[in-house]
């Protein structure tokens, strides 16, 4: 335990503990739901409540029934392969439109700076469902509207703004005249872009890249307006699965999502922490 | 190109006889803002293995300059020739300029050696050769061993010495270095200008240096280019341009030196016979422009000062009152004050003959006429 300093009367620790405590409140309150999930997810019986059995960690009340059923739903498995699908195509999209972006507004001379990066960070602060309801009616001009392709680019617009976010911040601690130096020692500039900029611009590159996987991964909204029985994901299934099926695959899915994005998380920090490293050096 | 050709027999027509220099500005001007020029008509000639400084204060336009030459900056007007070739065309990338920059620029994913490396595998050098250009460069700035580290891996004067070593590697003909050694503490500055000096000598590249730092200057140039305002105020060997300013301006930036306001009564020959605020007249070298009944500037620097009583030769004297000393160890600094309020720093070595003052006391200055020189105001 910390040693207050001497001067503290009791009011100061009084006050001390309950700041503490009133932290962990909230900190519960925002995780029990998310934790509740992982016991239920393997709970023999098809109800979405602790059973005597689970409460007495009886091994028989455990089991993997639901895990399971989400491999021999065909329902499932198509949503899972969707997911990754759009999510993977529409991460890959907007990096690299979200990198050039990002890279063409750093530049000094780029005009209307402001303005253009407004419009394209619109789509964080736009109502998804006002931008659903506007992609529908355009999209149905151009046939996209239940096709992979209207679905990937749809999530592709969502995730441009965080990959411009992340590259942007990698790119203020960008030492420009690394560009010159580059030039200077005879290569062209698309060499200097692709040998200097973009090794050392990539943790933000990557870090966008996942922002906008888990965007698309995550997004409901779009997929109600936007996509057909084909292209169902698994935030979309689950939503149905709500209704339709009530079991819990669902939280076994949710479950799976929970651990993916622990892991997506991790890479994150990973990522920062390589590019603190790098930025310690440049200077 | 058939301009240029043109171009090439005009410039060969005005240096006929003489050989063509190797680098030349011709009347180069830039502006920024379309408005305010900050280059204004530039002219220098470079010859081939010269190591030439752009010297001049915060702000004069050297970096402007050496950015043109290396292709990062436009030219607003005139011309810039290498060998004759105008250059103003040409894609930075394809200059074969060496460039060092202040802040090293090396490229901090790379090792060292990736780094010395990277100039040569973008002109398609093989392999092998390239090896073992990068273990004689290392060599060549005494860091053998270091290849396999990484920038952030090493202390500041190490990382010099790498961004001097990249800027050679590809063997350009011209190394351009903007305030290389800003950033580094004095004893190793003065360290590195040595190491810098050996391989201007030992490679025989012309070097175009820019620096705010006079002594720096002064030491390692074979001529220094004196920056004020977008304009070359002197272009001169270093000892040329601390004992014959041929400016006001230059005179106050090289080194130190005292200004005595004064009027000029008569000029013959190369000197000039000026009145000073206290009635004194004394004889000073005339510089450019002085003319007869107008006012004028004796600049003369503290170490020909010499306070009576003294055996030095002098042919002015005036007179000031003392106003302080400071000890400088080696010197003592003497300030006196003239007639119109104006203060006169007076270096005088340290040892016994070092006169005694006590505040207020009049004290005379003298000086010889060769050392001191009237500019017009
Ligand atoms: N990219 C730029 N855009 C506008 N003004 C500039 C730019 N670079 C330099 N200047 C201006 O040009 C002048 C000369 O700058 P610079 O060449 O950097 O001087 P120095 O290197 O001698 O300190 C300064 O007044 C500076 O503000
Ligand atoms: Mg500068």
């Amino acid at each position: 335990m910390r040693k207050f300093p001497e001067y503290f009367t009791f009011w100061h620790i009084a006050g001390h503990y309950s700041l503490r405590f009133s932290a962990y409140l909230v900190l519960v309150f925002l995780m029990l739901p998310i934790l509740v999930i992982v016991p239920l997810s393997f709970n023999a019986e098809p109800f979405f409540t602790f059973t005597e059995g689970m409460l007495s960690l009886d091994p028989d009340a455990f089991s993997l029934r639901w895990y399971q059923a989400i491999a021999q739903d065909q329902k499932w498995t198509l949503a899972i392969w969707n997911s990754f699908v759009v999510g993977i195509a529409a991460a890959i999209l907007a990096t690299g439109l979200g990198t050039l972006a990002a890279v063409g507004l750093a530049s000094p001379w780029m005009p209307f700076k402001r303005l253009i990066t407004a419009l394209l960070l619109s789509p964080m602060i736009v109502p998804l469902i006002i931008i659903a309801a506007g992609m529908f009616f355009f999209y149905t001009s151009f046939n996209l509207v239940s096709t992979y392709p209207g679905l990937i680019i749809a999530h592709a617009a969502l995730g441009v703004p965080f990959v411009i976010i992340t590259v942007t911040a990698t790119l203020t601690g960008f030492d420009r005249s690394l560009f010159s130096a580059g030039l200077s020692l005879g290569a062209s500039p698309t060499k200097v872009f692709f040998d200097v900029v973009i090794p050392i611009i990539r943790p933000g590159v990557i870090s966008g890249g996942l922002f906008a996987f888990v965007t698309s991964f995550d997004e409901v909204v779009l997929v109600l307006f936007l996509a057909g029985p084909e292209q169902r994901t698994i935030p979309r299934q689950m939503f149905s699965g709500l209704r339709e099926q009530i079991n819990p695959t669902i939280l076994a899915v949710a479950t799976l999502l929970v651990l993916l994005s622990i892991a997506l998380l991790a890479t994150l920090e990973l990522l920062r922490r390589r590019s603190e490293r790098l930025r310690g050096t440049s200077d | 190109m058939v301009n240029i050709v043109a171009k090439n027999m005009d410039a060969h027509k005005q240096q006929a006889g003489k050989s063509q220099p190797f680098l030349v500005f011709d009347n180069v001007k830039k502006t920024y803002d379309q408005k305010n020029l900050v280059v204004k008509g530039f002219d220098m000639q470079v010859e081939e293995g010269e190591f030439i400084t752009l010297l001049g204060p915060s702000g004069s336009g050297k970096t402007t300059v050496l950015m043109m030459l290396a292709g990062f900056e436009s030219v607003t007007s005139g011309d810039i020739a290498i060998k004759g070739q105008s250059i103003n065309r040409i894609a930075p990338y394809r200059r074969n300029i060496g460039m060092v920059f202040q802040n090293y620029a090396l490229f901090p994913h790379m090792t060292v050696a990736e780094n010395l490396a990277y100039p040569l595998s973008v002109r398609k050098v093989a392999k092998a050769e390239i090896d073992s250009r990068v273990v004689a460069s290392l060599k060549l700035v005494e860091l053998d061993g270091f290849g396999g580290r990484y920038p952030g891996q090493l202390s500041g004067g190490q990382r010099q010495r790498v961004a001097l070593a990249r800027s050679m590697i590809f063997e350009p003909t011209l190394i351009l270095m903007d305030e290389p050694l800003g950033a580094l503490d004095k004893k190793l500055r003065e360290q590195m200008q040595y190491e810098i000096s050996r391989l201007h000598e030992q490679l025989g590249v012309t070097v175009i240096y820019v620096t705010h730092d006079q002594s720096e200057a002064l030491s390692m140039s074979n001529r220094i280019a004196v920056f004020n305002d977008g304009v070359v105020q002197q272009c001169a060997p270093p000892a040329e341009l601390y004992e014959r300013p041929s400016n006001a301006f230059v005179a106050e930036f090289i080194g130190e030196n005292n200004f005595i306001d004064g009027h000029v009564q008569s000029i013959s020959g190369d000197q000039a016979k000026v009145v000073t605020p206290g009635g004194e007249t004394v004889v000073a070298m005339a510089g450019q422009g002085l003319t007869e009944n107008s006012g004028c500037r004796v600049s003369v620097r503290p170490e020909k000062l010499f306070i009576h009583p003294t055996s030095h030769d002098h042919d002015n004297e005036v007179t000031a009152a003392f106003i302080t000393r400071i000890y400088v160890g080696d010197f003592i600094r003497y300030y006196f004050r003239l007639a119109n309020g104006s203060e006169i720093i007076v270096k005088v070595l340290n040892d016994l003959s070092a006169p005694e003052f006590s505040e207020g006391q009049d004290g005379s200055l003298m000086w010889l006429t060769s050392d001191c020189i009237a500019f017009p105001v």
